[in-house]
């Protein structure tokens, strides 16, 4: 290999952009150019907004190696962290972390998303889902899915774990979706961000006077305590109220778009009263659908190596979990969506100390979710043509704007 | 069979008990792992394979 190439064989003004357009008529499928790197290699250079070239990795297996090194940092404020865009402020939290701090701060607010304690929310998610579907179908016939079910499920449940008042939801979900947006301005992006720090600050600062039983009340033990700043408890809320709803709302809008265009599995999903069937329905639409397509972002510490590829430290790493995800070294014949098929070592939550907290919460809506609204509205139907359904080619978080449906 | 896990290691994701809940629990303090039976029986040896798998924080070894 000369110095001027990388491993595919690009020279420097050749190195591709990421990240990538999709297919025209393939919504639910990597971009081409995206698939095409990972046939030619298994570590390749890409060009970012910013003019940077880290180096992105293409393969389920390196993928996982990468994101479990300690040699590789998930630090934000790193000078040369290969950013999904500029302007946001902060660090997300501890997202945006290594350990020790990351995983002391992390820690705090793992006892919420633990197994047990999301089993014990089971009545209330299931009584969140109906109401919505008693709700939508009560309602205007067709309809978008997205604001009458898919948004205000999750957001409904977070704040109730929050204790967020659900009747503030058009002001946070407003300023997620400008977060998030790959075209707003970083200035739009760093405004959005202060308004939610601003709005949960004083949330934090009301609990401390009158702590409640709820999540934030008992960020409010931590500060007591000495252990947090009010500072990072309101960092730590943005985090969870931002990644509690949008996450599971392009979920359950995007999964339900493409059960709509795969009857078969669909009608094995509404038809079956396993619950069994559901839950591996869920790994398989994370898997196959992997809403945050922006692909994960490290730094190198130190000089490494990556497949037999020579990293540098200071290097960026991209690490785009929607091509791991289609594999075909971890899922045999990935392309096809198998709600039947052993999926669960999908990397649609990321991987290593950062892999997704909220996991457990996300899997327990998906599946209700998948076992109420296709058998409630058995004649659920696309109320448009699929051309025209405005899938999120601009967000980090993939997923569709609106989903027109009737029944 | 026998379980192994690594406290330190261990970000409380929570995968290991959906595979194994038998085997696997999580601390009340921090949600990090809690190993219920080090030595499991035999007809949950796939499924305490599949935590292995999983762990996203290699956490978890078998000896």
């Amino acid at each position: 290999m000369t110095s001027t190439m990388d491993p595919a064989g690009h020279s420097p003004a050749e190195v591709p952009e990421y990240p990538m357009p999709r297919a025209e008529g393939c919504p639910f499928d990597p971009p081409p150019a995206l698939r095409e790197l990972q046939e030619q290699a298994r570590v390749t250079r890409v060009k970012l907004w910013d003019g940077t070239t880290p180096w992105l990795v293409t393969r389920h297996a390196d993928q996982r190696a990468v994101l479990t090194d300690r040699r590789v940092s998930a630090d934000m404020t790193h000078p040369t962290y290969p950013r999904q865009a500029a302007g946001g402020g902060g660090t997300l939290s501890f997202i945006g972390m290594d350990d020790p701090e990351h995983a002391r701060l992390r820690r705090m607010v793992g006892p919420a998303f633990m197994v047990k304690r999301v089993e014990e929310m089971r009545p209330m998610v299931q009584a969140i889902v109906d109401d919505a579907i008693d709700a939508m179908l009560a309602g205007p016939n067709p309809t978008d899915l997205v604001e009458a079910f898919a948004l205000p499920v999750p957001s409904l449940v977070i704040c109730k774990l929050l204790d967020v008042p659900y009747g503030d939801h058009d002001f946070f979900q407003a300023n997620s979706r400008t977060m998030i947006n790959r075209n707003s301005t970083p200035d739009e992006r760093t405004s959005a961000s202060a308004r939610l720090a601003e709005y949960l600050g004083a949330l934090v600062a009301r609990k401390l006077e009158k702590p409640g039983d709820d999540l934030l009340s008992r960020l409010g033990e931590k500060i007591k305590a000495g252990d947090l700043t009010v500072r990072q408890a309101t960092e730590m809320a943005v985090l969870l109220l931002i990644a509690g709803h949008e996450t599971t709302a392009n979920m359950i809008a995007l999964s339900t778009a493409l059960l709509l265009r795969n009857p078969d599995q669909l009608a094995m999903l509404r038809e079956s009263d396993d619950p069994a069937l559901a839950r591996s329905a869920v790994e398989e639409m994370l898997r196959y659908l992997n809403i945050t397509h922006g692909g994960r972002r490290r730094v190198a510490l130190e000089d490494l190596e990556v497949a037999g590829c020579p990293v540098k430290a200071g290097e960026g790493l991209v690490i785009p979990n929607d091509i791991a995800n289609r594999d075909p070294e971890a899922f045999p014949d990935p392309d096809r969506l198998d709600i039947t098929r052993s999926a669960r070592h999908h990397v649609a939550f990321g991987f290593g100390v950062h892999q997704c907290l909220g996991q457990p919460l996300a899997r327990l809506e998906l599946e209700i979710v998948y076992r109420s609204l296709y058998r409630r509205v058995p004649n659920l139907a696309l109320a448009t043509d699929f051309e025209k359904v405005p899938f999120k080619h601009d967000g980090f978080v993939y997923g569709v704007y609106e989903l027109p449906v009737s029944w | 069979m026998k379980v192994f896990v690594d406290e330190d290691k261990c970000c409380g994701a929570g995968s290991c008990v959906l595979s194994a809940p038998e085997v696997f629990d999580q601390r009340d303090d921090d949600g990090v792992v809690v190993l219920l039976d080090a030595e499991p029986a035999e007809h949950l040896h796939a499924a305490v394979r599949e935590a292995v798998q999983v762990c996203p924080a290699a956490a978890i070894t078998l000896a």
